[in-house]
């Protein structure tokens, strides 16, 4: 069976849930105090799809201000972005808003994007509903799920749905080397200059 | 901060009434939280009194304490013996009984308002919902507020910024009331409360604390403050964000960074790392340290800078790029700011982190970028920082520790560490010797060294947090006197109620020691002979003797 090394970035307004999403897909684990994430953490999982194994590289950025010029360099390369706002914040809709255009304008070309309203557990607060969100999704073409890591809903579809969004590979994979040597190559020589 | 040596602003009552008929609420919120009976405006310690009638009952106070042991104060000769005639003048040495109620008095302090003591090692997480108008509020030991020059509020240890911002208006007002007079406000004494100001580049920082601790230690305390917040945004842009924009609310670029700075607070109360401005090296062979070391210097990759291993919170070992340290070396406040940040915040145990950090006193304006990752999950002890000046590295530094990981597994390295503890006072066998600390001027190859000091465990009669906190005052007190700018001292012998103390420093060492209390002068002697000698004996296991380096071979760009 072949692998293939997806990269997955995790974008959106700080305390939407990225953090406590990916510690649901990766350990299965949900912690209520968890702590801001700081810069950002990489953790990789690997699940079957059909018959391939999909190596998922997530990076889960922080959502803080400080470190929103810190993104690009972890959505360069991306295979798909999982934006996340709070269904009961109707700010970090509007973060989310933001997020998509970014990837639209300085993203990867072909970059899957996956919307998750987090914290759907939480309805009697719910400020964002969801037919406002997913008609906003379908206008971008994006996935679209309501989730909540807390009660672990909706966790292992979004991956799901984003390996089924993956196009399929048409040459034979050589996942992580191909994407090391792009960034060793072109990327570095820009990024010394504004250091 | 610059000390002005202009002539000092009087500051008389009647402009008080001045300032305070503007903001009248606020200034009253001000004065119950620190009575202004005498204020401080240059290092010459000259005091502005508001009323002098103030002052005289605290001196008398004073005064009136020192009944209970005899005073030799020497203070010319103090001073002469100040002027490093080295090692030799240990036999004229030259003691300051300071039976001064002031230290025991702490001790009282201490047992009088045990509740924030627990609670700073506890709850922090939840000190914004404090009510702040309460009187345990006011009880805390130790306040410390930071504040922007527009006098926004910026972090308040305790409380939530919002409900203080009143009272931040009020320090903001003194700052610039002072400062309008082409002076500058440095602290405010009563007898309670030691109030010290501090401005650095656009922001304020204040602290008010009822510790007794000199005013140079609450300064320094502040520094580790301010450079927390460089450490994550960098003093270049601080100080451009607030050109671009005066009264900009930096809590919008701090937000979930408040943890950091309290848990920097309490490491700041409970670990004398801090006030001796050295690093804590956990005790390992020195083989064993050597060989962890030479794991750091194989597993390179350009551009990186320093590899760090820290466990439970000690230095295990360090190794940096040669280049790098030829004109800078790695101070030991950026190493306390870093094992601080891990510390501080759990989210550091969850996978693999890349983060830009800025070590301060290294270079306050630029990032480095950090790879941070427990190596022992889910116990989380030994930690492994990897600094690279290359933004993009983090795959290269990943694959870095992915060595790292295989070659201490196959010297089965981390059951060792989990194994490896400071030492108890006991194995110095010194008997009457309850607790030291020993920070070494004389390594080889100093000027690239980093600080260390040694320290064993604090046991009984110290293994609560209140006695922990009474020990660590006395040192915090012992530590203030020795390095006082106005009358620096070389040995301090103090006898107490609870314990006899004796601090020494000399141009090969700085010794901090404490003894039962009914140890003798002479008998405290020989136990310090002894004890230089053990720690001589025990050089190699207690301290990183020789730094390892290594050259990351291509031309490491240096930022």
């Amino acid at each position: 069976m072949s692998l293939r090394e997806l990269k997955v970035c995790l974008l959106g307004d700080t305390g939407v849930g990225k953090s406590s999403i990916v510690c649901r897909f990766v350990e299965d684990n949900f912690d209520p105090n968890i702590n801001p994430t700081i810069g950002a953490s990489f953790m990789t999982k690997t699940v079957q799809y059909q018959n391939e194994h999909h190596k998922f590289l997530i990076w889960d950025t922080a959502g803080q201000e400080r470190f929103r010029a810190l993104a690009p360099m972890y959505y360069r390369g991306s295979a798909a972005a999982i934006i996340v706002y709070d269904i009961t914040k109707e700010e970090s809709f509007l973060t989310l808003k933001n997020w998509v255009k970014e990837l639209h304008q300085h993203g990867p070309p072909n970059i899957v994007v996956a919307i998750a309203g987090n914290k759907c557990d939480l309805t009697d607060s719910r400020e964002v509903p969801e037919k406002d969100a997913k008609d906003y999704a379908d206008s971008i073409h994006a996935i679209f799920v309501e989730t909540s890591a807390k009660n672990a809903i909706n966790i292992n579809e979004i991956f799901t749905e984003i390996s089924q969004k993956i196009p399929l590979l048409v040459t034979s994979d050589s996942g992580l080397k191909g994407l090391k040597l792009r960034r060793d190559q072109s990327d570095l020589t820009r990024e010394r200059a504004c250091c | 901060m610059e000390t002005t040596d202009s002539p000092i602003t009087s500051l008389t009552p009647s402009d008080q009434n001045v300032l305070s008929e503007n903001d009248i609420d606020s200034i009253s919120e001000l004065e119950d939280l620190l009575p202004p009976s005498k204020m401080e405006s240059s290092n010459e310690s000259k005091a502005i009194d508001t009323s002098s009638d103030n002052l005289n009952p605290k001196d008398v106070h004073v005064e009136s304490q020192q009944d209970d042991a005899v005073v030799f104060d020497g203070s010319e000769k103090l001073v002469n013996a100040s002027k490093d005639n080295g090692p030799e003048d240990t036999g004229e040495i030259v003691v300051t009984m300071l039976g001064r109620g002031k230290l025991d008095e702490q001790g009282v302090c201490a047992n009088r308002i045990p509740s924030p003591l627990s609670e700073t090692s506890l709850e922090a997480s939840s000190h914004w919902d404090e009510d702040v108008t309460a009187e345990s509020w006011r009880q805390h030991r130790k306040h410390v507020f930071v504040l922007s020059e527009a006098g926004k509020p910026i972090y308040s240890r305790y409380g939530s910024e919002e409900a203080l911002s009143s009272t931040m208006g009020v320090m903001m007002a003194l700052v610039s009331f002072i400062q309008s007079g082409d002076n500058v406000i440095r602290s405010v004494y009563s007898d309670e409360h030691t109030v010290v100001f501090m401005q650095q580049g656009p922001l304020v920082l204040v602290s008010v604390s009822s510790t007794h601790q000199s005013e140079q230690q609450l300064r320094n305390e502040l520094i580790y403050v301010y450079n927390q917040i460089v450490c994550m945004l960098t003093q270049a842009s601080i100080t451009r964000i607030f050109e671009h924009k005066k009264n900009y609310d930096l809590r919008r670029l701090l937000t979930g960074s408040e943890k950091i700075l309290d848990g920097l607070l309490n490491l700041v109360d409970f670990d004398p790392s801090f006030f001796l401005s050295a690093v804590h090296c956990l005790p390992v062979a020195s083989s064993f340290r050597d060989s962890l070391s030479q794991i750091l210097q194989k597993a390179i990759t350009p551009n990186l800078v320093f590899s760090i291993l820290v466990a439970k919170n000690q230095l295990l070992t360090i190794a940096q790029e040669k280049m790098v340290i030829e004109d800078a070396k790695l101070d030991p406040a950026d190493l306390h700011l870093l094992i601080n940040l891990i510390g501080a915040s759990s989210a550091f145990q969850a996978g693999e982190i890349w983060t830009p950090i800025c070590l301060p006193s290294f270079n306050p304006d630029c990032y480095f970028y950090a790879y941070i990752s427990y190596l022992d999950p889910p116990e989380c002890t030994v930690c492994l920082l990897l600094l690279s000046t290359d933004n993009e590295a983090f795959y290269a530094v990943a694959e870095c520790k992915r060595k790292i990981e295989e070659a201490m597994l196959a010297q089965n390295a981390l059951t060792y560490i989990a194994k490896a503890q400071s030492y108890s006072v006991s194995q110095v066998g010194v008997s009457d010797l309850r607790h030291f600390m020993y920070k070494p001027f004389d390594v080889p190859d100093n000027h690239h060294q980093l600080t260390q000091f040694t320290s064993p465990e604090m046991e009984a009669p110290y293994d609560s947090d209140e006695e922990k906190m009474r020990l660590l005052d006395l040192y915090r007190d012992m530590h203030g006197r020795i390095h006082n700018t106005s009358r620096p001292l070389k040995l301090i012998y103090h006898v107490a109620a609870r314990e006899t103390l004796l601090a020494w420093v000399t141009s090969k060492f700085e010794l901090y020691t404490c003894f039962s209390p009914l140890v003798t002068k002479s008998c405290a002697i020989n136990a310090i002979t002894k004890l230089l000698r053990w720690v001589k004996k025990e050089e190699d296991r207690l301290f990183i003797r020789y730094p390892p380096k290594y050259s990351t071979t291509s031309n490491a760009s240096k930022s």
